[in-house]
């Protein structure tokens, strides 16, 4: 829990200005506060289910794009290399205002705000997780694949018994950053109206017009949930270690 | 043609090698007849690892021809699958699974492969963990065994899908002097079990106790074929000599 302690610093800021501040539309001892910061909150359920399905989809797809790039087909490698090098060049914002507003007029099919969200969050992260895969893959010894084929083991077989639980201990740490970028880029989807996180404290400013204080409530919301997420990731990295010994 | 005889297990012919425009393999012929017992030797670089590794396709030939109990090895995925399950390896490395306890390591290939059931691959696992002794260990992980360990439950993974053909490629070579004998023990077991055995390795004293033949290769040639005790006492080449002196002399 010594993580936390990294809260302290941030606290000690806001209460050292107090004349600027007027906390008074976050009090949760007033019926205003109260409410103002349960509207805030609310938010929360709509950024971790965002987050949670597009890493979820982008580490599928990251690891079916990945895959290619392993081949020693050059032409099935250049399949890997355009797919990363054109979504890794789109900015995020760009995909989701793309995705929400043009998608539907070049396919016909109108996509929510949730589900275009995370679709431009999953299409955007799985170059990055496609990255990711293809170098703890990579990272793997020949002998393992030698292993494997001297057993007759074939190649689906191959990679899911033996290369990738072995690669997906070894990526551990970066998936879990891509998951803490996930949650602070699923910020973004708020320009196209999803009541998450940030949409909720955009739309409690216009209301109240206490910028400062909503917009410190909401660094902190994002502070605690990356702070649980990260030291899960921890948590789960120390179990898969233990585990071999 | 040696090829067509009922008794030739492994026919190799003609068969050559590059990586790039090195030639590892120059025009190498060998036959291995069932239940032969066949060690490989040379100096290193002489392209012996390439030529085992040849024979279960960890390696690709260029020209020639390699036929394994009567199906040539060819780029097909049926030709492959065929010679594969016929033929068992033992690497230099050992090559463990290290995420797998070393029952998993033995009952991963039977599962998936023939598709028996757990039960049955793990009376399997530890009938052949039994025979290298080493049924104790089942349940640890490879990273806590010692290389001879490691080394014996490599070979039992390799029984475990009861192989016709053992390959080993320089199995005692990364192991510390105390724990070869071990191991060597095991694969003499094996070589009196019937079993047809290729054997690359420096050990001389083993390949004189159990070798029904002796390759002798250099610089991707075989240079010499003989029984073990005509290549002991009466090597024909001069290169032959000369590494025989180097390697007994210590």
């Amino acid at each position: 829990m010594k993580r936390f302690l990294t809260l302290a610093p941030v606290a000690f800021l806001l209460s050292g200005c107090s004349n600027n501040w007027g906390w008074y539309v976050v009090d949760p001892t007033t019926t205003s506060g109260y409410n103002n910061l349960s509207f805030m909150i609310s938010g929360a359920w709509n950024t971790i289910l965002m987050s949670l399905t597009a890493i979820l989809i982008s580490v599928a797809v990251g690891l079916l794009v990945a895959l290619p790039g392993l081949s020693e087909k050059r032409s099935v490698r250049n399949i890997n290399r355009v797919y990363v090098e054109v979504v890794r060049a789109v900015p995020i914002l760009v995909l989701i205002l793309w995705v929400y507003y043009g998608l539907p007029q070049v396919t016909g099919i109108t996509l929510n705000v949730f589900w275009a969200g995370v679709f431009a969050l999953a299409l955007s992260d799985s170059a990055f997780q496609a990255e990711i895969f293809r170098a703890g893959i990579q990272s793997i010894n020949k002998g393992q694949y030698e292993a494997a084929h001297s057993v007759s083991l074939n190649y689906t077989d191959t990679m899911r018994f033996v290369i990738l639980p072995q690669a997906i201990r070894r990526i551990l740490p970066a998936l879990g950053n891509q998951l803490v970028y996930m949650l602070k880029m699923s910020s973004l989807v708020s320009v196209i109206g999803m009541q998450e996180l940030t949409r909720k404290a955009n739309e409690l400013v216009v209301s109240e017009y206490r910028p400062l204080e909503i917009y410190t409530i909401l660094v902190l919301e994002y502070l605690v949930l990356i702070l649980i997420v990260s030291s899960g990731v921890r948590w789960l990295e120390r179990r898969m270690q233990t585990e071999r010994d | 043609m040696e090829t067509t005889t009922t008794d030739t297990l492994i026919g190799i012919t003609n068969l050559s090698k590059y990586f790039g425009t090195f030639q590892a393999l120059k025009d190498v012929s060998l036959s291995v007849a069932p239940g032969e017992r066949v060690v490989v030797c040379g100096p290193s670089g002489s392209g012996k690892s390439t030529l085992i590794r040849c024979i279960n396709r960890l390696e690709k030939h260029e020209k020639g021809q390699i036929i394994v109990d009567g199906i040539e090895l060819t780029d097909t995925r049926e030709s492959l699958d065929k010679v594969r399950a016929n033929v068992g390896m033992v690497f230099q490395q050992f090559n463990l699974f290290p995420h797998l306890t070393v029952l998993e390591n033995l009952t991963l290939g039977p599962k998936r492969v023939f598709k028996i059931s757990e039960k049955e691959a793990r009376e399997r696992a530890l009938g052949y963990l039994e025979r290298v002794r080493i049924a104790d260990q089942a349940d640890k992980y490879p990273r806590q065994l010692s290389g001879g360990q490691q080394q014996r439950v490599a070979i039992a993974r390799s029984l475990c899908m009861e192989p016709r053909i053992l390959l080993f490629d320089e199995p005692t070579s990364a192991l510390d002097p105390e724990m070869i004998n071990e191991v060597l023990d095991v694969m003499t077991e094996l070589a009196n079990s019937g079993i047809t055995m290729i054997c690359v390795t420096h050990e001389m004293g083993f390949a004189r106790r159990v070798a029904d033949k002796m390759v002798f290769m250099d610089q991707g040639e075989i240079v010499e074929i003989s029984d073990a005790k005509s290549f002991f006492t009466a090597p024909k080449s001069d290169r032959c000599k000369d590494f025989l002196q180097k390697i007994l002399s210590h």
